[in-house]
């Protein structure tokens, strides 16, 4: 919490600089306190750093790197990795590093995107129905009760194959299929966001500074936009980053079962489903996409770790 | 205890009712036209159509359509499959158990690993065993099922050759040699889904252990010179699974998410891979049933969570 962590640093700053013999400590800003808890956290670093790395190569690869995704050759079909295809081929002798890179572009943005759109709808419910409260707060938590009951995978199943054609020919076929998996994924998952928020919001409109902004006559939209989240901010990055790795895996799964994205966006699922019926001529082709979705999830879950160590600040690091 | 079943199932009806509203409105508001076909067909006049439409009540209101929907499911009446033009309830019932037996020696093995490793972490934590339970827990955590899934396959089924990767329903033998080769066939399931569960239920129990550990009576227990093993599981145990049995209850969807992916990926006959051939030969009833049915077992496993909830905690009456 800001509060928390305000007086911490008024105390810091308080402190008679010369009476400790430190006079040459820097004021402890807010960030840079952040910063200084978030690398205490050493696999959390080491996990920013992977992820860096990778979302540099996606967007940066296929600029260094010339093999298209789609070139055919059915002379070099199923091969191991060697110089000219450094991850080797596909039965269609389909270059695998490009469609590796191609393929982190898009599931990376889907893990984005629909981590955004869960945020979101959960932020909007969450303090709608912590700030109103009363029968508006009994509603809106009765739905999230029956979100939380509903089994993800097989309504997420159930929509994409219902909606799959509509959205086809609404947009173009790879915007139109990005855009559903975008909203179902982020769609199912807004409700830990909202009741993080809920939460946040309660204790909060309870505080006095909020009671002093009612004095001072603000509006309830801006009490709420400007007063009370940017307080309760800290657990929804933490769900904000985790939502990022498990939005990833649900597109993954999607794709696995050959229900995500078509042959020709190869996102990591994708190639994963095409890989398994070749397990046993080609296993190089199943083996790299499937580590990079562990790599980035794994480096995710701990930045997302590290940060909620770094955001707590009951926790004295 | 009869008075606190009947009031949970009573709970539970809403959120029943609520999921059965969610499906139907996304099959309502999909588009496609179940006789599209016949207005292609040059034999069939536009009149016999709209007959047949009227006769299934196709134009009627929303809402009658769905209280007609309800009452057939209520009924038991669940359609036929476009496919095998099977019952769809026979369909389910035949592959139910084998979906209910993956999923519950998964989770038998996810216990047996996660409780005593959960405890043991808890019991010293931040020494050599601790941190390494810890990081395997968070990297199995991170490890999604079709990966470790394929891996399996690949050493286990094709270098080493020990099992096999494809789950008959139908094994012709009898005694010892039929429990042998079920064991074989439901290794590798039940292992990668074990597993991945064990993973997340470990770092439930350890933080939970560790919360309990701290209190007081624990001291006081230690104090009157109980035997740490006794005060771990007779006095510390009982309390710190109370938190846990709340997380695996909010789990439940997420668990049938990881067994349709299994399912899938070892070919096991349960309704996972039934939903997914199901869609792939656009099966309407068929996708719709499984997606209720799947619905219904979160209810049923969050009772059973509610029940275990006031076995731990005497102070739950069943009033």
């Amino acid at each position: 919490m800001r509060t928390q962590s305000d007086k911490t640093m008024t105390a810091v700053r308080a402190a008679p600089y010369g009476a400790t013999g430190l006079a040459a400590t820097r004021p402890q800003s807010l960030w840079r306190n952040f910063w200084r808890r978030f690398c205490r956290h050493r696999l959390a670093l080491v996990g920013m750093t992977i992820l860096m790395v990778l979302t540099l190569s996606t967007l940066l690869g296929p600029l260094v790197y010339h093999h298209r995704i789609n070139d055919i050759d059915f002379a070099v079909s199923l091969q191991g990795p060697s110089l000219a295809h450094p991850l080797g081929t596909d039965d269609l002798g389909q270059d695998l590093l490009a469609r590796i890179l191609y393929g982190g572009r898009v599931s990376m943005a889907v893990g984005l995107v629909a981590m955004l759109i869960a945020i979101l709808i959960g932020t909007a419910l969450g303090a709608t129905a912590g700030y109103c409260g009363g029968w508006v707060d009994h509603v809106l938590m009765r739905l999230t009760d029956l979100f939380i009951a509903l089994p993800p995978l097989p309504l997420l199943l159930l929509v994409v194959y219902l909606f799959r054609d509509t959205m086809r020919r609404l947009f173009n076929p790879e915007l139109g299929i990005f855009l559903l998996i975008v909203l179902v994924i982020g769609g199912l998952r807004w409700m830990q966001p909202a009741r993080l928020v809920r939460a946040a919001v309660l204790s909060l409109k309870e505080q006095e500074f909020v009671e002093a902004a009612v004095a001072l006559g603000t509006p309830p939209l801006r009490m709420v936009l400007r007063h009370i989240l940017p307080n309760a901010l800290s657990p929804v990055i933490v769900a904000a980053s985790l939502g990022v790795g498990s939005a990833i895996l649900a597109e993954s799964s999607l794709s696995f079962l050959g229900l995500g994205f078509p042959p020709d966006m190869p996102t990591w699922g994708r190639l994963l489903f095409d890989a398994k019926d070749h397990l046993d001529s080609a296993p190089h082709w199943a083996l790299s996409p499937g580590t990079m979705i562990f790599l980035v999830v794994l480096s995710i879950n701990y930045v997302g770790d590290g940060l909620r160590d770094a955001l707590d600040a009951r926790k004295v690091l | 205890m009869s008075r606190f079943l009947l009031r949970r199932l009573l709970i539970s009806v809403p959120v029943l009712l609520g999921i059965s509203v969610v499906l139907f409105s996304i099959l309502a508001l999909a588009p496609g036209d179940p006789f599209g076909e016949l207005a292609l067909n040059p034999n069939i006049p536009p009149e016999v159509r709209f007959n047949l439409r009227k006769q299934f009540g196709l134009d009627d209101p929303l809402v009658v359509r769905y209280v007609r929907w309800l009452a057939a499911m209520l009924h038991g009446d669940w359609g036929y499959s476009f496919v095998s033009r099977l019952p769809v309830q026979q369909l389910i019932l035949q592959r139910l158990p084998t979906t209910l037996f993956v999923l519950g020696s998964a989770y038998v093995l996810a216990l047996l690993i996660a409780l005593p490793v959960g405890i043991l972490s808890a019991m010293k934590p931040y020494s050599f065993f601790d941190q390494v339970a810890t990081t395997f827990a968070f990297v199995g955590y991170s490890l999604p099922t079709f990966f470790t899934g394929l891996l399996f396959i690949l050493v286990f089924s094709i270098y080493l050759g020990w099992l096999p990767f494809i789950y008959s329903s139908t094994i012709e033998a009898g005694g010892f040699a039929w429990v042998l080769e079920h064991v074989r066939q439901g290794a590798m399931p039940i292992t990668v889904l074990g597993l991945f569960e064990a993973a997340s239920l470990t770092r439930f129990v350890r933080s939970a252990m560790l919360e309990v550990i701290q209190q007081d009576y624990i001291t006081t227990a230690r104090a009157k010179g109980l035997a740490e093993y006794r005060t771990i599981l007779k006095h510390a145990l009982r309390n710190a699974l109370i938190p846990v049995v709340t997380v695996v209850a909010l789990q439940i969807p997420a668990i049938f998410t990881g067994a349709v992916i299994t399912e899938q990926i070892f070919r096991v006959p349960g309704i996972g891979s039934l939903l997914i051939a199901a869609i792939e030969s656009t099966d309407t009833p068929v996708v719709m049933a499984v997606t209720f049915v799947y619905a219904a077992l979160v209810i049923l496993f969050n009772l059973l969570a509610d029940l275990i909830y006031g076995l731990l905690d005497p102070r739950i009456t069943y009033g």
